[in-house]
């Protein structure tokens, strides 16, 4: 099991006003699985998508990310966590917009004991693994169109070999045909092996999983296995 | 890691430019302005009381008073009461004193072969060289011989030279014409460096019974200058002249006095206290300027952390360490502040050279000035560069991504 939640709950406390975003969410997700959650906004799936991504902590409950436990983690130890077991991959992309592709990739590889050139054969790796043209490696990000920036963050994603890729919505900046491309792009990653999270309010997205989990007022509403895999 | 924060911080600066270039302006012309300024007052401080200290040391001028006449005074220094027999006594009572040296001094038109010129012609004794500081550069000093014959010999200062003889010739054993009288030139004094109209290079310099015998026909002095053998001994001999001259003048009431005293430390008290305030003006503009460039370091750090919230949050998302994140901005502003004051360091150094250089003015850099106009802007660069940035890095990477 990479991934296993046990009755998540989250409360925001703002002032005297406490909002409860998840009521109790439970389940898991094998390895080089590639599951969708979907819902409305408001329905928890952002908060969901926090927890998962060891961006935030669960006010109760209990998640265990490849074995590790998360919930119990503090600032420091969340970030050693994201650096080596999560790709993430946003919705505004968040590249740095005066770096170039190559310097964008290795961006995770910053203060760790890798030298130079391995970063950058990785992040060439990565690059290429993700459909990315090598004429554009010395590009600055901003020159690059909506789908390249998507892959290129996806390539940065994947660069320390993460545990789960995490994507928030990749295709909400994008066109329909950029969207099919992106979205083919992580299927290809799921053929190659690697666990997939998908968070995402679009059906037609939500499609390309193998698994879809429906998330509405804080509680998992519905969770199949997508038809077209079974 | 190390390397790799160095890296990440020229990258951070040299890839936007104009934010970093913004930013160091602000620091170098902040430092420039506030080293050249207090340069420029410091150096008016020190050249005036060279200046005065140039007159010679531990003086003390004797002049003559106003004198009245039924109540009307005839202003300053009017008084004939002042002779040679005063410098006398005072030579032969007062305790302490190094020298006492009286003169005659009047402004004559002076003639050489083939220039003249309109300057002081003071009657004096040897004992004037030790009041006054003055050295002969060539040639000699008249004797007490000469003295007492009323010889006809002259001393030029170093101006009155170059002003009748100009800079190349030997003027020693020619004569010049003061008063229709021909002296002969026996000594060139040592140039002292002084300026303006009461200049002592200018003068020059003959026996003070030859001056009163050609020129001023009588035994009334100008002026008597005391020299004391020390600066503690000045207040205790400035007492004596007092009580001598007002003895001999038969003066009972102090405040009726024909004659005023006057001391070097004064002099200088009064130039410093005119200079304090010129140095404090100064130092005010500086410190405005200052001011202002500190505000613009701390508009600028604030715009470009608030600015780069988004990545902070990302690169805390990916995985960087807050002390990484913090470190990296810290090191940012250190090196922008750093380079910045560098150059305006520089900046202010050369300002000021070329100040005293095309202006004439004396300029000393004091390193206070360079401490506290570096301190001042490394300080308000650091603290407006690292602080937003440390606050930013405490977010958590969701809100600092959602940042707008």
């Amino acid at each position: 099991m990479m991934i296993d939640c046990k009755n998540l709950r989250k409360v925001y406390v703002n002032g005297d006003v406490e909002t409860v975003a998840l009521k109790g969410v439970s389940f898991g997700v094998e390895k080089g699985d590639f599951v969708s959650i979907i819902g409305p906004s408001g329905s928890g799936k952002s908060t969901l998508m926090h927890i998962l991504g060891a961006l935030d902590v669960p006010t109760e409950g209990e998640y265990f990310l490849d074995g590790a436990e998360v919930s119990k983690l503090n600032d420091d130890q969340l970030s050693d966590l994201r650096r080596s077991k999560i790709g993430f991959v946003f919705q505004a992309f968040n590249l740095l917009p005066r770096a170039t592709v190559l310097r964008n990739v290795m961006l995770p590889l910053l203060f760790t004991e890798t030298t130079q050139e391995e970063r950058e054969a990785r992040a060439r790796e990565a690059l290429k693994y993700a459909g990315m043209e090598e004429s554009k490696f010395h590009n600055l990000s901003n020159q690059l169109s909506g789908g390249q920036m998507q892959r290129v963050a996806i390539a940065r994603s994947l660069i320390n070999n993460p545990a789960i890729l995490l994507a928030d919505e990749p295709t909400g900046n994008l066109d329909t045909r950029t969207s099919e491309v992106v979205m083919e792009a992580f299927q290809q990653l799921h053929k190659k092996g690697h666990t997939i999270i998908l968070i995402t309010h679009e059906m037609e997205v939500a499609q390309y999983a193998r698994r879809i989990i429906s998330v509405r007022d804080g509680l998992i509403e519905k969770d199949v296995i997508n038809k077209k895999y079974a | 890691m190390l390397k790799d924060l160095l890296k990440e911080t020229i990258w951070s600066l040299t890839g936007n430019k104009v934010r970093s270039g913004l930013t160091i302006l602000g620091i170098v012309i902040g430092i420039a302005s506030v080293i050249t300024m207090v340069s420029i007052g410091q150096g008016a401080q020190s050249s005036i009381a060279a200046n005065i200290e140039s007159i010679g040391s531990n003086l003390i001028i004797v002049r003559p008073g106003a004198q009245r006449s039924a109540g009307v005074s005839a202003g300053f220094g009017s008084a004939q009461t002042m002779t040679i027999e005063d410098a006398n006594a005072i030579k032969s009572q007062a305790q302490s004193i190094k020298a006492v040296a009286p003169e005659i001094s009047r402004r004559y038109q002076i003639a050489a072969k083939s220039n003249n010129t309109n300057t002081d012609v003071v009657g004096t004794i040897a004992d004037y060289l030790i009041a006054h500081n003055v050295k002969i550069a060539s040639g000699s000093f008249f004797t007490d011989q000469q003295q007492k014959s009323s010889a006809k010999v002259a001393v030029l200062g170093a101006t009155a030279k170059e002003d009748l003889f100009g800079t190349d010739m030997d003027p020693i054993g020619q004569t010049i014409r003061i008063k229709n009288v021909d002296f002969e030139i026996i000594g060139v004094a040592e140039a002292k460096g002084g300026s303006g109209f009461n200049n002592p290079d200018d003068n020059i310099y003959v026996p003070l019974t030859a001056a009163q015998h050609y020129l001023s026909g009588s035994d009334i002095v100008s002026m008597i200058s005391i020299a004391a053998d020390s600066q503690e001994a000045m207040a205790a001999v400035q007492d004596q002249i007092t009580n001598i001259l007002l003895t001999r003048h038969g003066i009972s009431d102090p405040t009726l006095a024909d004659f005023s005293i006057m001391n070097q430390n004064d002099i200088i008290a009064t130039a410093s206290s005119i200079t304090g305030t010129f140095t404090i003006l100064l130092s005010s503009i500086a410190g405005i300027s200052l001011l202002v460039g500190g505000i613009g370091i701390m508009n600028m750090m604030l715009t470009t952390v608030t600015e780069r919230t988004r990545e902070i949050g990302l690169r805390k998302a990916i995985g960087v360490r807050r002390i990484y994140i913090n470190l990296q901005f810290l090191s940012e502003a250190v090196v922008l502040t750093f380079f910045g004051g560098f150059v305006g360091i520089v900046l202010g150094w050369i300002a000021s050279l070329l100040v005293s250089k095309f202006a004439g003015i004396t300029t000393l850099i004091s390193p206070t000035s360079i401490l506290l106009a570096f301190g001042v802007s490394a300080g308000v660069g650091i603290v407006f560069g690292f602080y937003p940035a440390r606050r930013a890095a405490g977010l958590s990477p969701i809100e600092a991504l959602r940042y707008e």
